[in-house]
């Protein structure tokens, strides 16, 4: 049982991990990631580099649905934005691999403050679904603006480089793309202990209020828009990187629903959500691979139907945690920690 | 304009309207959910597929004739309309529109993936039931399915405005899209009217999943034709009839247009621009009522 | 119900602030319509620096309306607002909320989603500098703002209207009395220049109002803040305003001293229409003589 922490100044009350038990946690699960890639086989690096590609941009949804209350349709298509900008630079302009990166995030924030525009005139839903207009003209773009991106065929991407070293193979991009991930997450966390991450939940607390308080709404709704977008359009580069060719149909609608339901299986609102969510979602693919290997014998179109099993439970996850479980696992995992806090006392 | 064609114009117009008239009737059955309960339903374009796949089942699968299969089939959009508001809309009564709208996406991913699973991911043909001999307005050409089409769309747009008007239920229905607190204290039974509007909704959903599929084919991504009605919707205003008929003409045409002399790719961002464009300058539609704010 | 032409200064009743410094709020000619209904007809009063000003009238007389319209919430047809001086009638509402208006809200606009000490802190937001680059790395300014703010608002806010049992809690749990309080302190965390406080004491019980009373005082002495209030509690506005401002159905009906208002005529018979007019007057006498 744990009683309470004391602490004797204002910096410390501040901290994100404010007590020794977290930090000795933190350091734990840090060692624990660095010492994966020399245990894990191919397969489980791929799928935590891919958790880790889901994780940047699905904190940068929560920003955006979690914590400023717009929901996004286009997020993949923000995605889309980052992966073939990074492609582009990378195949026109040789540039180096991480200016490429930020160049992806740029040129994906700059669209979203452009598709957050409406918000000067309108609000919440109506927003929503200027978002699944924005995706479906971005579809568009990629797919018929041929000479650049290459049309339906789309552009295959050179491995990433760093210092000459080629990083080719999940083993390698490891060890970019989970740091990424880490500062993507810290970044967010950061953001929300500023007045920046208070203006954000104020607009999605009340809108109006927020203004009266000296909040100018626009200014914020598009920073917001803008940084989530970043978020995606960094890991687009990336995953143009991870899987070394994008197309069209790399960034479909249902890419986009997929990472709403990470925000909302995880935890609106919280980041430890945006970590949960993108590792459940990316897992649940992957089990239900398992179960239709293990169903396969028993039934022979097992295979054929695992891609609408998927999408039924990406839409079962969605509506459940809305009405069960609205705080998604983030509360679920509090309320786990604080059944250990008071251990023995109450349970 | 080199070698414009009045004729072939007057035609492709003709087509628009047909489409726009289905679109109508998918537009009053988001219109009307919305009118009822609140709720943006994004799941509209599903529940017309599955409409249009349960017809499928009565037709080809069960051979039932058309007289048969379509009842059948509207009744069956309807028990889903009713069984869906039971089942997750009326659990989250109360919570923020926000995240009854993201219930909504997630109903239209269950329902895409549960016709998929039944009835396989590819598109096909529902068995004819309109007949293929052209009709000619003048000297206009218009294919007899979306003539048709139009025409069923009409009368059954028709029959639900005068049921709104005269029938007891659809007094109630306009009651408690006024004001639901004065309606429950007026004694109707508000969340009865709730299901009976998503039930009305899937029946007209249906109706309009039945004509699209018999005019273009079905298959599960068939639901995109709801995200031409909520266009449809936003430009003539979430909670207006009116609108949504008018607007369902406007979009039928600038697709039909956009389809025929940009090219069939062009049809989405025709559609979709004019969306945004509404969005900026329009927000509440052509004939929605804006909200007014309160602290 | 026919407009009614503007006060003239002159017409001032004593009590009214004095023609010599600028006064800390001037409204004049006020009017707004919402399509055919009238919400404000030419309304026009001034708040001097350091006073406490209570807006008082019936229910839908248009108190909390003027008040959207001093924030900027609402914009009115006509009329104009000034600001110690500056027009800002045509400001949008956070460029008022720089200048020095805070307010709090009727019906308790506390965002939900965040602790008592985070919306204080929001309150904050206008004088700081922190952006977004500052604010993802948390590094330099944007720490050294926090820390500074937390300790100003510690010392100057938490200790002052006693939050300190409940800093870390979030304001969905809070009870009603506490959440006005909450309200105040995150409009003080503004470091407002004229505070204007819708209803304070609505819904609360005696001692609580005692309370806030007192909170409100000690705002206007120890801070040296104007106060501009919409109140119903006529106890309160006797007992700790300076002037009072009588709206009915959007107009200025009276202004002045509160014993002066009470013995208007037509302001005893809007909030009584032809009712009891002596028996209100002993009590508010009896209040006054106590």
């Amino acid at each position: 049982m744990r009683i309470g922490a004391l602490k004797t100044s204002y910096a410390a009350d501040h901290a994100l991990f404010d007590t020794p038990v977290q930090r000795a946690w933190l350091g734990l699960g840090a060692a624990l990631l660095l010492a994966f890639p020399f245990v894990a086989d191919d397969y489980w690096l791929y799928l935590a580099c891919l958790v880790a590609i889901h994780v940047i941009a699905t904190t940068g949804l929560n920003i955006l649905t979690g914590f400023t209350g717009l929901v996004s349709l286009g997020h993949a298509a923000f995605m889309g934005v980052g992966a073939y900008t990074a492609a582009l630079m990378e195949i026109r302009l040789g540039a180096p691999f991480l200016l490429n990166l930020l160049g992806g995030g740029l040129m994906a924030a700059g669209v979203g403050v452009l598709v957050g525009l409406p918000s000067l005139r309108v609000k919440g839903l109506y927003l929503a679904i200027a978002t699944i207009a924005a995706s479906f003209i971005l579809h568009f773009v990629f797919q018929n603006w041929s000479t650049v991106t290459g049309g339906i065929a789309g552009l295959s991407v050179p491995p990433a480089r760093i210092l000459g070293i080629e990083l080719a193979r999940p083993a390698a991009l490891y060890w970019v793309i989970l740091p990424l991930a880490g500062l993507s997450v810290l970044a967010a966390a950061n953001l929300f202990r500023t007045r920046i991450g208070r203006a954000f939940i104020a607009i999605r607390d009340r809108d109006i209020s927020a203004e009266i308080l000296g909040i100018p709404l626009l200014r914020y709704k598009l920073m917001s828009f803008g940084l989530s977008a970043f978020y995606a359009g960094l890991a687009g580069g990336l995953f143009a990187y991870f899987f070394r060719s994008i197309t069209p149909e790399s960034f479909p609608l249902v890419y986009s629903i997929f990472f709403l339901a990470a925000v909302i299986v995880g935890g609106m609102g919280t980041i430890l959500g945006g970590i949960l969510g993108a590792a459940f979602m990316t897992m649940v693919p992957e089990v239900l691979k398992l179960g239709v290997g293990l169903a396969s014998p028993w039934l022979p179109n097992a295979v054929a139907i695992l891609s609408p099993v998927r999408t039924v439970v990406f839409g079962l996850l969605i509506i459940g945690f809305l009405i069960f479980e609205p705080h998604g696992l983030a509360e679920i995992w509090r309320r786990i920690r604080r059944f250990f806090h008071l251990w023995p006392f109450r349970t | 304009m080199e070698g414009f064609d009045p004729l072939f114009f007057a035609e492709v117009t003709l087509a628009g309207l047909g489409s726009g008239a289905l679109l109508a009737l998918t537009g009053l059955a988001f219109v009307l959910i919305y009118k009822a309960t609140r709720v943006v339903n994004l799941a509209i374009g599903e529940m017309l597929m599955v409409g249009a796949y349960l017809f499928f089942a009565f037709a080809a699968g069960l051979g039932l004739p058309a007289w048969g299969a379509i009842p059948l089939a509207l009744a069956g959009g309807g028990l889903l309309g009713a069984a869906i508001e039971r089942a997750i809309i009326r659990p989250m009564l109360g919570e923020s529109p926000i995240a009854i709208f993201m219930v909504t996406i997630g109903l239209g991913s269950v329902l895409v993936g549960l016709v998929e699973i039944v009835w396989s991911p590819n598109p096909t043909q529902l068995p004819d039931f309109i007949g293929a001999a052209p009709v000619f307005l003048g000297e206009a050409y218009v294919s007899r399915k979306i003539a048709v089409g139009f025409a069923v769309a009409c009368l059954v747009i028709a029959g639900f405005l005068l049921a709104f008007r005269t029938w007891r239920g659809g007094v109630a229905l306009r009651a408690t899209a006024a004001d639901q607190a004065a309606a429950y204290s007026c004694g109707i039974d508000v969340p009865a009217v709730f299901c009976a509007a998503w039930a009305l909704a899937g029946v007209a959903a249906a109706a309009a999943g039945i004509l699209v599929g018999a005019v273009g084919g079905i298959s599960p991504t068939m639901g995109v034709f709801g995200l031409s009605a909520l266009v449809v919707v936003i430009v003539g205003g979430l909670d207006s009839v009116a609108g949504a008929l008018v607007g369902g003409l406007v979009v039928g045409l600038l697709e039909a247009w956009s389809g025929t002399f940009l090219g069939g790719e062009y049809k989405i961002v025709a559609t979709f621009s004019l969306l945004l464009a509404v969005l900026v300058v329009r927000p509440y539609g052509l004939f929605g009522t804006a909200e007014i704010e309160r602290l | 119900m026919g407009p009614q032409p503007a006060p003239r200064p002159e017409d001032a009743p004593a009590g009214a602030p004095s023609a010599a410094a600028t006064p800390s709020l001037a409204v004049a000619g006020l009017s707004l319509r919402f399509g055919g209904l009238k919400v404000l007809t030419g309304v026009s009063f001034d708040v001097a620096p350091g006073s406490i000003t209570a807006v008082i009238g019936p229910n839908g007389a248009g108190k909390t309306s003027l008040f959207n319209c001093i924030s900027g919430f609402y914009r009115p047809q006509e009329g104009t607002i000034a600001f110690e001086g500056e027009a800002i009638g045509r400001l949008h509402p956070p460029a008022r909320a720089r200048r020095g208006l805070a307010r709090t809200f009727q019906n308790i606009a506390l965002f939900r989603g965040m602790t008592v000490l985070d919306n204080i802190k929001l309150g904050r937001h206008v004088h700081m500098r922190t952006n977004l680059l500052d604010a993802l790395v948390y590094w330099g300014r944007a720490r050294r703002e926090e820390i500074e703010i937390r300790a100003e608002i510690e010392e100057r806010v938490i200790d002052f209207l006693d939050l300190n049992h409940i800093r870390h809690q979030p304001v969905a749990s809070l009870a009603y009395g506490l959440r006005k309080r909450v309200e105040l302190a995150r409009a003080l965390a503004m470091r407002p220049r004229l505070l204007m406080l819708d209803e304070p004491v609505a819904g609360m019980n005696r001692e609580e109002t005692e309370d806030m009373a007192r909170f409100i005082l000690d705002v206007k002495e120890e801070w040296g803040t104007t106060i501009l209030m919409v109140e119903h509690d006529m106890g309160l506005v006797m007992d700790i305003s300076d002037h009072v401002v009588v709206l009915n159905f959007g107009q200025v009906i009276a202004r002045g001293r509160p014993a002066e208002v009470t013995r208007n005529e037509e302001v005893i018979r809007a909030y009584l229409g032809a009712g009891d007019v002596g028996a209100l007057r002993a009590r508010i006498e009896g209040r006054e003589a106590a």
